[in-house]
C-alpha cells in the first residue's frame, strides 16, 4: 500500500501542491532532451544512409569542437572558425568516405558498425593529438542569463539551443522529404547495391551524408562545449543521447514511409535488386529510375 | 680494421655487461600512473606535470636523493581501474629493486591495490583521495592516505560552515546538500556527513550525479526547491564544471557552495567562466607560484623559461598537488635512506619510511615547501597526519586562501576510521598490528 502510494499518489501530491516546480521540472527535462537531440540527429543521418548505427557520432562532436576552438584560440574570428570547422568536417566526411566505407560497400550492417568503433578510437585520438587534452572554454556570444517566467527559472541558453535544435530538425526533415537528395539516402539505406544499379552515386550519397553529420556534430559541439567546456566528455554524450534516438526513431520521414520501409527490411538482406523492384518494394528506387535528376547530386 | 671494430664492439659490450647494473642500482624506480588523455585528462595533465618536475628537480639540482637518481615511467590509466591495475602490474617490478612505491591517482585503483600492496611489497600513497579507512596504520600496513582524508575534509567543512554561521550550535536546522560523483569517490564523505547531522541537528540531502556528469539540470531543480544554506560537491572532471554553471542558472550564491580538493581546481572555474566567482573549495596545499620549491623548478627544469613553464600548468592547483606529492614520496625515500643507507630502496623499505615520516616546518622550509604544506607526522597507527584543510576561493583569475587552516574533528573522524579499518581487517582475516610492541 505504501508503494502504491508512494508511485501513484505522492507524485500527484507533489504536482499539484507545488505546479510551478512541476512545470519547471518539464520545461527542464524538454530542455534537456533538446540538447541531446542535437547529437541524435547526427546519428540519424548516418542511419539513413547506411542503416548503421554511427559510433563514431559522439567522437566527431568531440573532434569539431575541438577544431573550432584549436582555431579560435589561434586567432581566428568566431565567423572564420566556424567555416574552417565545418570545412574540416567536410574533408573528415571524405576522408572517411574512401579510407572506410569504400572498401565497405555491401558488406553487412555489423561490418560498418565496427569500422565506425574504430573511427571512434581514431577521432578521439587523432583530436586530442592535434588540439590538446585540457578542457577549453568555448564562447560564440550566445547569451546565458537566466530569466524569470512564472516563478519558473529559464535559461536564455536553453531556449537558444531548442530554437537551433528545431531549426536543424526541420532542415533534415526537409531534406529528407522534399528532396531528390532525401529519396536517393532512403533508396541507399534499402539497398546499396540496388541503389548503384539504378544510378544512384552511393560514394557522393555517403560524402554527403557524413558532412552533414560532421556540421551537426559541430552544433551539437558548439552548444554542449558553451555549457561544460570542450573537453573529451563530450565524446561520451553520445551514449547517453540513444534514449533520445530510441525514443524519436532512427529516421527523419513520417511514420507512414517508416512502417512501409519497416516492413520491406523484413527480407533485406535476401533482395534482389529485381525481386525487390518487381515487388514493388522500392518505391524511392522507382521513383529515382523514372528520372529525377540524380546525376545533379 | 674490422678486426680492430669487432674488439671495440666487444669491449664496449662487455663494460656495458659490467657497469649497467652497477648503475642501476644506484637508481630508484617510481611508477607514475597518470591520466594524460580521457574524460578526466583535464585533471590528470597538471598533476602528473607536477610530480614528474619535481622528480625532475631532485636529479638536475641534487643528483636525485642523497646523490641516489630517480628514474620513473608513466602509464596512462585514463582514470580507468582497469587500466590502472594492468599499469600497476606492468610497472611493479621495474627498476634493480622494484617499484619503492605507487601513487594510484584514483580511489578505484587504489581499492583494487590495497590487497595486492603486502604481497607485492609496493606500499601505496593515495594523497587525500582512497579508503579512507586505511588512515589506520594497524590494519592497512601497506596504504597511506596522508595528509588528510575525505571523512575529515567533510569533518572541516561543517566547522567552516559553523564558524560562518557564528558558532557550531547555529547549524541546528540548517539545510546542506551534497552534490557527489555516482562512485566510490563521491560516495566517501557520505557517513561522515551523517553522524555530523545527527550531533548537529542540520539537515543532509544526498544528490548523485551519474558519470561524467554533463546532464545536471534535475539535480539543480531539487537544489532550488529543497534551498539549501550550503552545497558541498564531491565532484570530479566535467561534473564541477557543469556544477558551478547549473548553481549559477538557479543562483544559488556561489560563497556559498564548496567544492572537495578535486573540485577546486582551474580546469573546473576557468570554463565555467564569470560565474565561477566566489566559488569555494577545500585545498591542503598553498595555492601560486610564490613558495621556493617553485623558483627552483623553474631555474633548474625550465632554465628560467616562464612560458615553457606555464605550457606545463606550472603553479596550478593540481600542478602543486602532484610536486607536494612527490615531495612527500621522496621525503618517505629519503627517511628510508637514514634508516638502511643512501642506495636505492626497495618497496618494504619505502613503506617503513612512511611511516616514519616527521617533516618539521623548518625542515619543510630547507627543502622549499615553507608556508606551502603544513608539518606533518606519520606513524604506525596514523597513516593520515590529520593535517588540516583551508578554504580557497576562486576570484575569477586565480584561487584566493580565503580561510585558516582549519583542524578536522579528529574527535569525531578517528573513531569512525578505527571502526571502518577494524570490520575491514574482520572480512579480510587481517589481524592487526600491535603498533607498541613494533617500536
Amino acid at each position: 500500500m505504501e508503494v502504491l502510494n508512494s508511485l501513484l499518489v505522492g507524485p500527484l501530491r507533489d504536482i499539484v501542491s507545488a505546479p510551478v516546480f512541476f512545470a519547471e521540472v518539464v520545461v527542464g527535462g524538454l530542455m534537456a532532451g533538446v540538447m541531446y537531440s542535437m547529437v541524435a540527429l547526427g546519428f540519424v543521418l548516418i542511419f539513413k544512409a547506411s542503416e548503421v548505427f554511427n559510433f563514431a557520432q559522439g567522437a566527431m562532436v568531440l573532434f569539431a569542437a575541438l577544431t573550432l576552438v584549436g582555431f579560435m584560440e589561434r586567432g581566428v574570428p568566431v565567423g572564420l572558425a566556424l567555416l574552417a570547422a565545418a570545412a574540416v568536417m567536410v574533408a573528415l566526411a571524405v576522408a572517411i568516405e574512401r579510407v572506410m566505407l569504400r572498401p565497405l560497400v555491401n558488406q553487412p550492417p555489423l561490418t560498418l558498425l565496427m569500422a565506425t568503433i574504430g573511427l571512434t578510437f581514431f577521432l578521439e585520438g587523432f583530436g586530442q593529438l592535434l588540439w590538446g587534452s585540457n578542457v577549453k572554454e568555448l564562447d560564440v556570444g550566445i547569451p546565458d542569463r537566466t530569466f524569470d517566467v512564472g516563478g519558473m527559472l529559464l535559461n536564455q541558453f536553453d531556449l537558444v539551443a531548442a530554437a537551433v535544435a528545431a531549426v536543424m530538425v526541420a532542415l533534415l526533415a526537409v531534406l529528407a522529404q522534399k528532396t531528390t537528395l532525401g529519396r536517393a539516402l532512403r533508396a541507399v539505406a534499402d539497398d546499396h547495391e540496388a541503389a548503384m544499379a539504378v544510378g544512384v552515386p552511393l560514394k557522393t550519397i555517403w560524402v554527403t551524408v557524413w558532412s552533414a553529420a560532421g556540421i551537426v556534430a559541430l552544433v551539437a559541439g558548439i552548444m554542449w562545449g558553451a555549457k561544460s567546456g570542450v573537453q573529451f566528455s563530450l565524446s561520451l554524450i553520445a551514449l547517453k543521447a540513444l534514449p533520445v534516438l530510441i525514443l524519436g526513431g532512427p529516421h527523419l520521414d513520417s511514420g507512414r514511409h517508416r512502417r512501409r520501409s519497416h516492413h520491406r527490411r523484413g527480407g533485406k538482406n535476401r533482395r534482389s535488386l529485381l525481386g525487390a523492384a518487381g515487388r514493388g518494394g522500392h518505391r524511392e528506387l522507382v521513383r529515382l529510375r523514372a528520372g529525377d535528376g540524380l546525376s545533379a547530386i | 680494421m674490422w678486426r680492430n671494430l669487432k674488439r671495440l664492439a666487444v669491449a664496449i659490450l662487455a663494460l656495458s655487461v659490467l657497469v649497467a647494473p652497477a648503475l642501476a642500482q644506484e637508481e630508484i624506480f617510481i611508477p607514475m600512473l597518470v591520466y594524460r588523455t580521457g574524460p578526466y585528462a583535464p585533471n590528470g595533465i597538471p598533476a602528473a606535470n607536477g610530480f614528474r618536475d619535481y622528480l625532475r628537480l631532485l636529479n638536475a639540482r641534487d643528483g636525485g636523493i642523497n646523490g641516489v637518481k630517480i628514474t620513473w615511467e608513466e602509464c596512462e590509466t585514463q582514470y580507468n581501474t582497469k587500466l590502472g591495475v594492468e599499469c600497476y602490474e606492468k610497472l611493479k617490478n621495474k627498476g634493480p629493486k622494484g617499484a619503492a612505491l605507487v601513487n594510484p591517482y584514483s580511489t578505484g585503483i587504489t581499492y583494487q591495490l590495497i590487497p595486492r600492496a603486502p604481497i607485492d611489497k609496493v606500499p601505496i600513497h593515495s594523497m587525500g583521495y582512497g579508503q579512507t579507512a586505511a588512515a589506520d596504520g594497524r590494519v592497512f600496513a601497506w596504504a597511506f592516505n596522508f595528509p588528510t582524508t575525505y571523512w575529515s575534509q567533510a569533518s572541516a567543512f561543517i566547522k567552516y560552515v559553523g564558524e560562518q554561521e557564528g558558532g557550531m550550535d547555529k547549524l541546528k536546522g540548517k539545510r546542506i546538500a551534497l552534490v557527489y560523483h555516482n562512485s566510490p569517490y563521491g560516495k566517501e564523505p557520505i557517513p561522515t556527513l551523517t553522524v555530523l547531522a545527527e550531533q548537529y541537528g542540520y539537515d543532509l540531502q544526498l544528490l548523485a550525479v551519474d558519470h561524467p556528469g554533463q546532464e545536471q539540470k534535475a539535480t539543480w531543480l531539487q537544489i532550488r526547491r529543497y534551498r539549501p544554506h550550503w552545497v558541498f560537491m564531491w565532484g570530479w572532471g566535467v561534473m564541477n564544471q557543469v556544477a558551478i554553471k547549473e548553481a549559477a542558472a538557479i543562483r544559488y550564491p556561489m560563497d556559498r557552495f564548496i567544492g572537495v580538493w578535486w573540485s577546486g581546481s582551474e580546469s573546473d572555474v576557468v570554463p565555467a567562466g564569470k560565474d565561477a566567482i566566489g566559488y569555494k573549495a577545500g585545498n591542503f596545499h598553498g595555492v601560486g607560484t610564490d613558495f621556493d620549491v617553485h623558483r627552483d623548478i623553474l631555474k633548474y627544469v625550465y632554465n628560467g623559461n616562464l612560458a615553457e613553464a606555464k605550457a606545463n600548468n606550472f603553479g596550478e592547483v593540481l600542478y602543486n598537488r602532484g610536486l607536494v606529492n612527490a615531495m612527500y614520496d621522496t621525503e618517505a625515500i629519503r627517511t628510508a635512506m637514514r634508516k638502511y643507507g643512501n642506495r636505492a630502496v626497495g618497496g618494504e623499505e619505502v613503506r617503513w619510511g612512511f611511516e616514519n615520516l616527521h617533516l618539521t616546518e623548518d625542515y619543510l622550509k630547507q627543502i622549499g615547501f615553507g608556508g606551502f604544506v603544513r608539518p606533518i607526522k606519520i606513524t604506525c597507527e596514523d597513516h593520515e597526519g590529520n593535517g588540516p584543510v583551508f578554504i580557497q576561493q576562486w576570484t575569477g583569475e586565480t584561487w584566493k586562501q580565503v580561510s585558516d587552516w582549519i583542524t578536522p574533528m579528529r574527535e569525531v573522524v578517528r573513531p569512525m576510521i578505527e571502526k571502518a579499518a577494524l570490520e575491514y581487517a574482520k572480512e579480510n582475516n587481517i589481524t592487526p598490528r600491535n603498533c607498541a610492541a613494533e617500536q
